[in-house]
């Protein structure tokens, strides 16, 4: 998120846990991720600062596994399973995400503040 | 001839003037004495174009030409007056174009004359400077030695360079007659007379009074003067050719019937030499005039002025503004009619708008249908000619025909038609049969599609297109309210006036232009790939 130095930073940052539903020989999460740093920043509708590359939510299919987690469009996903995701292109995050070994993704996703819910909410100083 | 003034011979050299150093002799107050009956001149002047190219010492008439150096202040204002004068003056100049002819040979050559007498004066001068002392005192002279001898060579080929350098600029048919004289020739020439007229008297002082005997010192001043006369001719070439032909202002030409308007680039001139200029491009790039055209917008304007009638109920018109209150009543009565004719007008529900748009769109379907017809007689008659090859043309085989008899051939097939396009969009008073077989014919003789040859029928093209009997446009006057030997400024009008209709021409300068310099480096254009990919996992 956008950050001015010195100011505190409020950001809504939760742990997400997704199944990975088997579809055919494929498993699938059921959202769609846009951001990379090989990517163009300026596009990214939501992203508060455009200057930001990091990996975002672009959509979630309906009654798929990361809307019943609780994955919201809009969020930025920082890390999956351990492994940071705010500096990697978009292709090593594909990859991250769709190991064919793993059944279970745990993201560390950033929302937007009005998105979240109440009790999650915490705060960082920088 | 009254209401013409007759012109001095000074002003007349301008237009024909041959050689600057020429015109010496035509300085102001010899002139003065020159002129004629001072009868009254009118107000504004003449620009007449030439019928022809006329060659060097032709007689055939170039035009009438109208002077005013009677008045020698500089203005040539149009008022009220002068318009009377005008239409006058075009009843009276259509039917005395004879007599001006003869009037205007005998002046010519007058000119001739004097032009002939001042250049060989000019030419003559250095070669008397050589040969008085010869003549005069010969045993009193010393020896000419090798320099003196090698001067000979110079004077002798540089001579030669300005008789050919003034047959270059000088000997020139005259493109046209223009009202006043052309300042800067008749300067160059005073400036010539001046120059030679100064020789002499120190020549005549210094050298033929004394006797001198130092012939080199003689020879060397006749080299001199013809130095000097060399860069005279160079400033005649710097004054005369080379100052106007960088473009400094632009004008705007609009034909005041039509409305067509075109823009040129000009350079520093007088305002006769720009509109002199203007007219040559006139007949280039203006469509020929055709009145028929204009004449549904004046039926139009008729009917305007028909509609409404003014009646006075109250009465009284004051029988004379003699007092202060009834001249205002009686303008102030004008006025209020007048107001009262607009403001009805306003009202009136006019439908003149709805019969000019159904009639337009009637009459460009016919010209359409009319068109596409000819189109058709004209491509179907051109497939009946053939051109013969030249073997084929060995065994002539009976009907061989020259261009001539084979566009008379083909043309009874599409007269019919093309006649009735050209009464469709009223260019039938621009084209007769006979030009139109000779144009057929050169077309065939140059392989020219049907398309071409109707290309010139379709559209109304450049004036000089036309046969000089349908230009209308052949006498023209040059109306302006400052000296038309005056520069171009910003902003200056003047007018073109002839019988029909007249150009209105609106001068502008061309604006100084700062540019500045920007470098990029070749090595500076990189470029980077951005994309904004979307993956579903």
């Amino acid at each position: 998120m956008s950050f001015i130095p010195g100011q505190p930073v409020t950001a809504v940052v939760q742990r997400i846990e997704i199944r990975k539903l088997r579809q055919g020989e494929h498993l699938i999460l059921g959202f769609s991720i846009g951001g990379g740093i090989d990517q163009d920043p300026g596009q990214n509708p939501f992203s508060e600062d455009k200057s930001d590359k990091g990996i975002y939510v672009t959509r979630v299919t309906p009654e798929g596994p990361a809307e019943v987690a609780g994955l919201m469009m809009g969020d930025k996903v920082m890390q999956v399973n351990g492994w940071d995701m705010t500096m990697v292109t978009h292709d090593q995050a594909r990859k991250r995400l769709t190991k064919k070994n793993e059944d279970v993704v745990r993201l560390l996703v950033a929302s937007l503040l009005c998105n979240a819910s109440p009790f999650v909410q915490t705060e960082f100083a920088i | 001839m009254d209401t013409e003034s007759t012109y001095s011979g000074y002003s007349y050299y301008s237009g024909r003037s041959r050689g600057s150093h020429r015109h010496g002799e035509r300085s102001r107050d010899h002139h003065k004495s020159r002129s004629k009956d001072g009868s009254r001149s009118e107000k504004s002047v003449t620009i007449n174009a030439p019928p022809a190219e006329p060659l060097l010492g032709d007689s055939s008439v170039l035009g009438e030409e109208v002077q005013d150096d009677n008045w020698g202040e500089t203005t040539t204002a149009v008022t009220g007056t002068s318009e009377h004068s005008l239409s006058q003056e075009d009843i009276v100049r259509i039917t005395k174009d004879l007599e001006d002819s003869v009037g205007l040979d005998c002046r010519r050559y007058f000119s001739l004359t004097l032009a002939v007498v001042l250049g060989l004066l000019v030419f003559l001068t250095p070669l008397a400077f050589l040969a008085l002392p010869h003549l005069l005192w010969p045993d009193k002279l010393l020896v000419c030695g090798t320099a003196c001898e090698g001067l000979f060579i110079s004077v002798a080929f540089k001579l030669l360079i300005l008789l050919l350098a003034v047959w270059a600029l000088f000997f020139r048919a005259p493109r046209a007659g223009l009202p006043r004289v052309f300042v800067f020739r008749a300067l160059l020439a005073v400036l010539v007379l001046l120059f030679v007229v100064s020789y002499w008297l120190f020549y005549g002082v210094r050298i033929l009074d004394s006797q001198d005997e130092n012939y080199q010192g003689i020879v060397q001043y006749a080299v001199s003067l013809v130095d000097a006369l060399l860069f005279i001719h160079y400033l005649a070439i710097v004054l005369l050719e080379l100052r106007q032909l960088q473009p400094a202002f632009s004008v705007c030409v609009t034909r005041s019937t039509d409305g067509e308007t075109r823009h040129y680039n000009l350079g520093q001139l007088s305002i006769q030499r720009a509109a002199l200029a203007i007219m040559e491009n006139y007949y280039r790039d203006f469509s020929v005039h055709n009145p028929a055209l204009l004449t549904a917008s004046k039926s139009r304007a008729a009917k305007h002025l028909a509609g409404l009638k003014v009646y006075n109920v109250d009465g009284e018109f004051p029988a004379s503004p003699a007092t202060g209150p009834e001249n205002n009543a009686a303008t102030g009565l004008a006025h209020s009619q007048s107001r009262a004719m607009i403001a009805a007008a306003a009202r009136r529900r006019d439908t003149s708008h709805n019969e000019l748009y159904y009639e337009e769109a009637e009459h460009e379907r016919r010209v359409r249908k009319r068109k596409a017809r000819l189109v058709v007689a004209v491509e179907e008659a051109f497939t009946h000619i053939k051109r013969m090859q030249e073997e084929e043309q060995k065994k002539a085989s009976g009907d061989v025909m020259d261009p001539r008899e084979a566009a008379q051939a083909i043309f009874p097939s599409m007269a019919r038609s093309l006649q009735k396009y050209l009464r469709t969009t009223r260019q039938q008073h621009c084209h007769s049969m006979e030009s139109i077989q000779q144009h057929l014919a050169f077309c065939i003789t140059n392989n020219m599609t049907p398309k071409a040859f109707l290309e010139s029928y379709l559209t109304p093209g450049p004036t000089l297109q036309y046969g000089r009997e349908r230009w209308l446009a052949r006498q023209w006057t040059l109306v302006s309210e400052v000296s038309v030997t005056s520069g171009l400024k910003e902003g200056a009008i003047f007018l073109l006036k002839c019988i029909d209709f007249s150009l209105v021409v609106t001068a502008k300068r061309i604006p100084y232009i700062q540019l500045s310099e920007e470098f990029i480096d070749p090595k500076s254009h990189k470029f980077v790939l951005r994309l904004q990919s979307e993956t579903s996992v």
